[in-house]
């Protein structure tokens, strides 16, 4: 008898249970992080993971109790197959609602017709060539593009008494890039291209080059090189070769100059002039509360690089969709509230995304590499405000 | 005499030569597996897919390697070639897949017969320097010919039609998937009816004794730029299936990466053995999967370690251990 009545007990307790709706089930975003932790790239994408992670434990309250799972994975390097088959996976297994992260341009572009099939919204992070953002209209950018960067500098080049420049770009889809948008705006502003060449990707010898370059004596040389180890061995032999002295100025984009970088690069020769997005020694307050928490969370010699920065606002764009639908995720009405999305607060100034292109808008600076407190810093001495990516008005859609 | 002597002594040698190419129940293993993968794995599918293709490059690395004897570190070269020539060919308004197949075939066979002729006449470490050589020849000319090939940002617009004219590739990579199976069906019989023929037999006599080869009157160069241009034909058709399963080709397809990385696997599974292929690509692929999940940032250490095991325990790879076993408890 006893346990019929506890058999009864039990019953009345499930059914109460079962029928007792949940107190407010807490929403859970999932989103994919496709990086390539492994390879070539691996110390950016350190830094790129290190400001997802940090954003996550400044701003994880700001979401009240959706919770945000991010699932991370290795695509290994430009290896466009495997990036796919982990987006796919990411997407049919995992249920994921947004896709972010992708430093190689080839990764993204294989995995966004994914993107339109199965209407992932993707937040690219890295990946900079322009023509990527066509391929679908679930893309959106919040690092930059080569254009963004090497069309404005070729502008103030021509503007500021550089007549004859040369150009040395690394021979691949993103040196072309950069080759081609700088001597657009240099020409336009005036100047004259004197010379051009394509190192080999693998090259970490650049005295040949640019001692030819020397002979030509230009006023400028304009330099594109990807990765911290070519930007090291291409200012040793600027230096060593003594282009400065010479009458060759050296300008270029944030490339070659990386800010996690200078404290390795030695002897500089004053004058260098880049153009960047981000430098760690701007003095917007946002920026020294950036980089405050950075050297508290990573120690007081981490400085934080452009790509944390692009990491960085892509979650608080990540934020910003996930805050504003509560947590329910729909693809379309996140893809609305991403275009004409604007932050002021970020550490790279007020940035924006074009409600047409879905690319970013952001100031542009150019910077003179000087001696801060006796270290190499970027000091930013020129804003372009606002600057679009100039690429799809050049090159309209077919 | 030692205990294996004895073992194979029952049968008489020609007798064993003779019925080597008879199928065996253990040979079904492989595709009992894989149709199991399917019906028991649906959401692994886009990983399985990627270990077909694999299986069927290392086999292909194996005619060469395994069983021609001729090492190469560019057998990448072959892979790339088929899969650009059908993404081109997708790209470009001919979306019909098993015909691409064919095209795909058709081009790496030509390429490898062509530069076979001319690198196979020198042998070891030259040889293995030349055939590096042409991979990162092939690479440099995609990355340089970007108007045709896309170069680093990856060749686009890449359409395929369903198959047979009414499979479409779906989002969970089922209809991929069973595609994949099959060409590696027909491809797998067709290496097999090879390595078991007499010119697949010379082929091993070339590997194990060249001079002796010579000696007896067989045509050895000739030979051996066949076999090389097979296996170039048949790590074609990989490269095609990868190039219409990712519908994306880019340069990685053509990597002295890619040619260590299958090179990696036959190793793991065993040269030389036909199921090395099928053994090695899912150990490798899976456990790459499983570790880069646990780990994305330092994975690559597991993976290394695995394989300095491999080679310093199982110098056979997986299935030299197998036999081994089998030989010490008949």
């Amino acid at each position: 008898m006893a346990r019929l009545g506890t058999l009864l007990c039990a019953l009345a307790f499930g059914a109460t249970v079962a029928a007792t709706p949940p107190a407010r089930a807490a929403e859970t975003v999932k989103v994919g992080v496709i990086l390539a932790y492994s390879g070539q790239a691996a110390a950016s994408v350190k830094q790129m993971d290190e400001a997802i992670n940090l954003y996550m434990k400044l701003h994880g309250k700001e979401l009240g109790d959706t919770k945000l799972d991010l699932i991370r994975r290795d695509d290994t390097g430009p290896n466009p197959d495997m990036a796919k088959r982990l987006a796919r996976e990411l997407i049919t297994r995992d249920k994921v609602n947004l896709l972010a992260g992708f430093y190689f341009t080839p990764n993204i572009n294989a995995v966004a017709p994914l993107a339109t099939e199965a209407k992932v919204p993707v937040i690219i992070m890295n990946a900079a060539t322009s023509a990527s953002i066509r391929l679908s209209p679930y893309l959106v950018r919040v690092s930059q593009t080569l254009w963004q960067q090497s069309y404005p500098l070729g502008q103030w080049a021509g503007h500021h008494g550089i007549k004859r420049a040369y150009i040395a770009v690394t021979d691949y889809g993103p040196g072309h890039d950069a080759e081609a948008a700088f001597a657009r705006g240099f020409t336009e502003a005036g100047g004259t291209v004197v010379g051009h060449v394509e190192m080999p990707l693998k090259n970490a010898d650049y005295v040949p080059f640019l001692q030819r370059i020397k002979d030509e004596k230009p006023d400028a040389l304009f330099v594109f090189v990807p990765g911290s180890r070519d930007a090291a061995a291409l200012m040793r032999a600027y230096s060593d070769l003594g282009l400065a002295a010479a009458g060759v100025r050296l300008i270029g984009t944030g490339d070659i100059v990386p800010d996690n970088e200078l404290a390795e690069m030695g002897n500089v020769p004053d004058g260098v002039v880049t153009i960047g997005l981000y430098s760690a020694v701007a003095d917007r307050p946002a920026n020294k509360a950036f980089v405050a928490a950075w050297k508290a969370e990573y120690g007081p010699d981490a400085v934080p690089s452009p790509f944390a920065v692009g990491a960085w606002d892509g979650m608080a764009a990540i934020f910003h969709v996930v805050k504003a639908q509560h947590g329910k995720i729909d693809p379309d009405r996140t893809m609305q509230l991403l275009k004409g999305w604007r932050d002021d607060d970020s550490p790279r100034g007020p940035i924006m995304i074009d409600p047409q292109t879905r690319d970013i808008v952001q100031n542009m600076y150019i910077r003179k590499l000087e001696r801060v407190n006796g270290k190499l810093a970027n000091v930013e001495v020129e804003t372009i405000p606002m600057v679009q990516d100039p690429w799809p008005k050049l090159n309209p859609p077919k | 005499m030692t205990k294996l002597d004895r073992r194979t002594a029952a049968v008489h040698p020609v007798d064993h030569i003779a019925h080597s190419h008879r199928l065996r129940w253990p040979e079904a293993l492989p595709w009992l597996l894989i149709a199991a993968t399917y019906l028991l794995f649906p959401s692994y599918l886009a990983l399985g897919s990627q270990v077909l293709i694999m299986v069927l490059f290392a086999l292909s690395l194996d005619l060469v390697l395994g069983y021609a004897g001729i090492v190469t570190l560019g057998h990448a070269a072959f892979f790339g070639l088929g899969a650009y020539t059908a993404g081109l060919l997708a790209a470009h308004g001919w979306s019909e897949p098993i015909s691409a197949l064919f095209a795909a075939a058709v081009v790496a066979g030509a390429f490898g017969a062509a530069s076979g002729a001319i690198i196979l006449r020198t042998s070891g470490l030259t040889l293995l320097m030349l055939t590096l050589a042409v991979v990162s020849l092939l690479a440099e000319a995609a990355n340089k010919a970007d108007s045709i090939t896309g170069g680093a940002d990856g060749l686009q617009g890449i359409v395929i039609n369903p198959l047979l004219g009414r499979f479409d590739f779906d989002l969970y990579g089922r209809t991929a998937y069973l595609y994949c199976a099959a060409v590696l069906l027909v491809m797998w019989y067709v290496v097999r009816r090879l390595v078991h023929s007499p010119f697949g037999r010379s082929l091993t006599g070339i590997r194990e004794n060249r001079l002796r080869m010579h000696a007896i009157g067989a045509p050895v160069r000739r030979r051996l730029v066949t076999a090389y241009a097979i296996g170039a034909a048949v790590a074609g058709v990989a490269g095609a299936l990868q190039a219409q399963t990712t519908q994306f080709v880019a340069l990685n397809v053509i990597s002295f990466h890619l040619s260590a990385a299958v090179l990696i696997i036959l190793i793991f599974g065993g040269a030389g053995r036909l199921y090395g292929a099928f053994v090695g690509a899912p150990i490798y692929m899976v456990a790459q999967d499983m570790l880069s999940r646990l780990d994305p940032v330092y994975w690559f250490f597991w993976v290394g370690l695995l394989l300095v095991l491999v080679v310093l325990f199982a110098r056979g790879g997986i299935l030299g251990c197998v036999d081994g076993v089998r030989r010490r408890w008949p």
